[in-house]
């Protein structure tokens, strides 16, 4: 966003986080603003230009500023900012960075996290982080990767991107159901603020809403992972009073929206829809199974994905029985991508035990609970490894 | 790459846990040890039992002198290890993730430095 103006990330950056101290200081006396973020960026714009009247000596900073105070008029951040914001976001995921960068780029450029925390939420080494980070930046200057929204014919190719980024920080933040990290609780809030964002910019984007609505639903679900004891309740078990009913009929209304829209669905749609299907037993009462594994087809068939292969697996268990999500599930056997996918292994798991091959359900619970990250989860496991009526090794 | 995920846990935790939880306990250590070897990225591994129970040794003055006790008196302590090999830092950390010595303490990771190595 403000980037987008100067081309210069680093002292952009430099300039948001004074502006968010700013804002911190001044927001808990006055209020906080209408337009939250536009009134960060004009603060931030304006402790910029600061910094550069103090480097005048540079020459690029002195280009700079006049640059800056050329295009700053008071009065055009209202439409202006958000479309920059937009530029960086693309910029953040083009293809020309590598594209594990694109998530933590974001949210370092477009949001203002420190380089340690975003490496804490994706599980890599605070130093390599900052330095994948620098290499990136480093890579939009010196290759001049433009700050703009990609023209139309390129948009969907781009888009795709932005979206895989803004879902991997919602996926990181999620992964976190106690909320002890409040770093990474956030991720989710932050990843979900950032799809707002590009929805209000590009209205008619399917995917773009197909996404949003995706997290929401999943967000609604959010308290009900736990029960009053801390302990991992599953989707089937849950109790739909706990999910949050306002946020579901927002990810609906979404969800039509998208379907409206022009675009043919994509992913994202698709796997909201899914989330729907399973929303809909706070009404129903039950789950279409049958509806959820056509969705997964469409899936497969669009994404090749395996894990939409053993969702689809799972479904099929649900609507036409045991043997036929077995045998679904045998088609997965031995893929090397699933191989430390804990889901997979709980899932194959369970069908084994519910085909009475308790030895063959044991020892993929075993796989299961070893790869699993979550205390909750593994415990959760562990006890219906041990309800097998198994010695629970 | 090899590393050497060392796990730092009070042992006075493991002490307070009921026999079933400490039961629940080990044998999510023994899903982790299974799942390293599936993944085949094991090289060894051992549990240590608890500092109480070291003795140091060290030559002085070209005499050996041997104490009672850890090297360092520390609330957590080394209480056991995997070394594995895996591509890079990155594997690494999600394996010291997944390992339940990260939940009730902490997981050092470091690489493994080779005979001959520079």
């Amino acid at each position: 966003m403000l980037a987008a103006r100067t081309r210069d990330v680093a002292a952009a950056e430099d300039a948001l986080s004074d502006a968010l101290a700013a804002a911190l200081a001044e927001w808990p006396g006055r209020g906080v603003p209408d337009s939250p973020e536009a009134w960060l960026l004009t603060v931030a714009r304006r402790k910029f230009i600061d910094a550069l009247r103090r480097q005048r000596h540079d020459d690029e900073a002195a280009a700079q500023l006049q640059w800056l105070s050329d295009h700053s008029t008071d009065g055009d951040h209202d439409r202006a900012l958000p479309d920059r914001q937009l530029g960086l976001l693309f910029a953040c995921a083009h293809p020309g960075i590598a594209r594990d960068v694109h998530a933590p780029l974001m949210l370092q450029v477009v949001l203002g996290f420190d380089a340690a925390t975003i490496a804490s939420a994706f599980l890599v080494a605070p130093a390599a982080m900052a330095q994948r980070l620098v290499r990136a930046k480093t890579k939009i200057r010196q290759a001049g990767i433009g700050f703009d929204v990609p023209a139309a014919d390129a948009l969907p190719g781009r888009l795709d991107a932005v979206l895989e980024a803004i879902y991997a920080a919602y996926a990181e933040g999620w992964s976190d159901p106690e909320g002890a990290d409040a770093r990474r609780r956030n991720l989710a809030d932050e990843a979900i603020w950032l799809c707002r964002l590009l929805a209000s910019l590009l209205p008619d984007e399917g995917e773009v809403l197909g996404l949003l609505s995706l997290m929401l639903h999943a967000h609604s679900r959010r308290d009900a992972r736990r029960d009053a004891q801390g302990h991992y309740v599953p989707l089937s078990e849950q109790d739909p009073a706990r999910w949050d009913a306002a946020m579901i009929d927002e990810a609906e209304a979404l969800l039509r929206r998208a379907n409206a829209s022009a675009s043919p669905s994509g992913r994202f749609q698709l796997e909201a829809a899914v989330q729907s299907a399973h929303a809909v037993r706070r009404h129903a009462g039950h789950v279409d199974w049958r509806a959820i594994a056509g969705l997964y087809d469409a899936l497969c068939a669009l994404t090749a994905s395996p894990v939409a292969a053993l969702n689809r697996a799972v479904a099929l268990a649900q609507s036409c029985g045991t043997t036929a999500g077995l045998t679904a599930l045998q088609a997965l056997v031995g893929d090397p991508r699933l191989q430390q996918y804990q889901p997979y292994w709980a899932a194959r798991a369970e069908l084994l035990a519910r085909h009475g091959d308790v030895a063959g359900a044991q020892q993929a619970y075993q796989q299961a609970i070893g790869l699993e990250r979550e205390p909750a989860v593994r415990r959760h496991l562990q006890q219906r490894a041990a309800s097998l009526g198994l010695s629970n090794a | 790459m090899e590393y050497m995920l060392m796990i730092f846990s009070d042992p006075e935790g493991w002490a307070r846990l009921t026999p079933a939880q400490a039961a629940e306990g080990m044998a999510a250590y023994g899903a982790y040890h299974e799942a390293l070897q599936k993944a085949g990225v094991l090289r060894s591994s051992a549990r240590l039992r608890p500092g109480s129970t070291a003795t140091t040794v060290r030559l002085q003055s070209g005499k050996s002198q041997v104490l009672d006790g850890p090297f360092i008196e520390t609330r957590e302590q080394l209480g056991g290890y995997f070394r594995i090999e895996v591509a890079d830092l990155d594997s690494a950390l999600s394996w010291a993730a997944r390992c339940p010595g990260a939940a009730h303490g902490v997981v050092e990771v470091r690489p493994v430095w080779a005979m001959g190595e520079p």
